[in-house]
């Protein structure tokens, strides 16, 4: 099952239905890295609401993902992980550090804005 | 029809005649309800049981109760007596009744039917030996499924309490746009934690919560399977975006954390629940600024 990748703007969106294989999150993971080249992104939100379980495999792509994705100059965050889900997550110790996380899309949003805003900042009063 | 586990064993030769001596018996105790129940209630107040009823009370409780008590007798099966012992407890409890009362009162009654039984058949005594045999196995039973009735009745209350007190002592407080507030008093202990946190998350997603700030200042000590539970909490509250500040810690807290080593990276601590406000709204973009003096009105 392909996870369909869509764009917005300088923004990607990935919305994760459940129940994804361990090669189709491979698979989306590849598409995405690939995409923010393409596409020259700014951030990806994953969005993981009609998400209802998270593996130790699973976490650990997401971490990747989202050091790949920085690595490629843009800002990645997870939203929409559901209260059953976080629970269960910490109680197995998978907290995904490292890995931005917001409540729902439009947090999501909202808080790439400002990354992104804070990041031109940066590079003017470097003199980039 | 009179079919009973008080029997004595069915390969009893005396089977037979034990059922006629317990119709006997019943029979007996019927005729005689009014002065028995009468002596019973004597008795009760004499022992100054069930105080917190009044008198009308406890004579219209003891009927029942007589009543149930010689139908058990008389059809050997106890259900009827089971449910009527545990919807008198459900109305007596919230009085005041102790077990050591109801106890009591069952094995008065017990004791007054048996000294009648004595007075009736003293004559013969072989007679009231087996008049015995048949009522005191009953009797016996009787006594056991009233108060085990009341115990669990007791035993429900208590659970129903607890749960109450419970959820009680954990509300979480929308204080501003973004901001929850959920301080916690007491003693938690793992279950309790556990249903905090799945509260705390539900009302993350409900109120679309930023910051959150758990007091503990009510929280006398933790051990550590607790600080576990409140670091994940805080961790399974940021999977939902949302930044958690623990505020509140007493010494013997902060020194029970220190000492079991939990991770305080992974946790933002302010000492009091006003430091922890104001962090909060720093977090949120908000400024707290005094109104410009007011117009004199004339």
């Amino acid at each position: 099952m392909e996870v369909p990748i869509l764009k917005q703007g300088a923004y990607l969106m990935a919305t994760i239905q459940s129940a994804l294989s361990d090669t189709d999150f491979l698979k989306l993971r590849d598409a995405l890295v690939s995409k923010v080249g393409q596409y020259r992104s700014r951030g990806v939100i994953l969005d993981l609401t009609a998400v209802d379980v998270m593996d130790s495999f699973s976490t650990r792509i997401l971490r990747d993902l989202s050091l790949m994705i920085r690595l490629r100059g843009a800002e990645m965050v997870v939203v929409g992980i559901q209260p059953e889900v976080a629970f269960a997550m910490v109680q197995l110790n998978l907290t995904l550090q490292g890995v931005e996380t917001a409540l729902d899309l439009e947090e999501g949003l909202t808080f790439l804005n400002g990354r992104v805003r804070r990041t031109a900042e940066e590079t003017r009063s470097r003199g980039g | 029809m009179l079919e009973t586990e008080a029997r004595a064993n069915p390969g009893d030769p005396s089977a037979a005649s034990t059922d006629a001596l317990m119709r006997e018996l019943v029979a007996h105790l019927r005729e005689a309800r009014t002065q028995l129940r009468q002596e019973w209630a004597r008795r009760i107040l004499e022992a100054r049981l069930l105080t917190a009823m009044t008198q009308e009370e406890i004579f219209a409780e003891a009927t029942s109760v007589y009543d149930n008590y010689v139908e058990a007798l008389e059809t050997g099966t106890f259900e009827a007596l089971q449910a009527y012992a545990r919807n008198l407890s459900e109305r007596i409890i919230p009085r005041g009744v102790e077990t050591n009362e109801v106890v009591g009162i069952v094995l008065l009654l017990r004791d007054v039917l048996a000294r009648s039984l004595f007075s009736k058949y003293h004559a013969d005594f072989n007679v009231l030996n087996r008049i015995l045999d048949a009522y005191e196995p009953a009797a016996n039973r009787i006594a056991i499924t009233v108060a085990v009735g009341f115990v669990q009745e007791r035993e429900r209350t208590i659970r129903d309490q607890q749960e109450a007190i419970r959820e009680l002592s954990t509300p979480v407080l929308q204080v501003r746009d973004r901001l929850l507030i959920l301080p916690i008093i007491g003693v938690i202990d793992p279950q309790r934690a556990r249903q905090l946190t799945e509260q705390l998350l539900r009302a993350i997603r409900a109120n679309r919560a930023k910051v959150v700030v758990i007091d503990i200042t009510g929280v006398a000590a933790m051990d550590s399977h607790v600080a576990n539970h409140l670091v994940q909490t805080v961790e399974a509250s940021r999977l939902l975006g949302a930044t958690v500040i623990v505020t509140g810690l007493s010494p013997e807290i902060a020194q029970t954390l220190v000492n079991i080593g939990v991770e305080l990276s992974k946790m933002s601590t302010v000492g009091d629940l006003q430091g922890g406000i104001e962090e909060a709204e720093r977090l949120l973009g908000h400024k707290v600024v005094p109104l410009p003096e007011a117009q004199e009105e004339s």
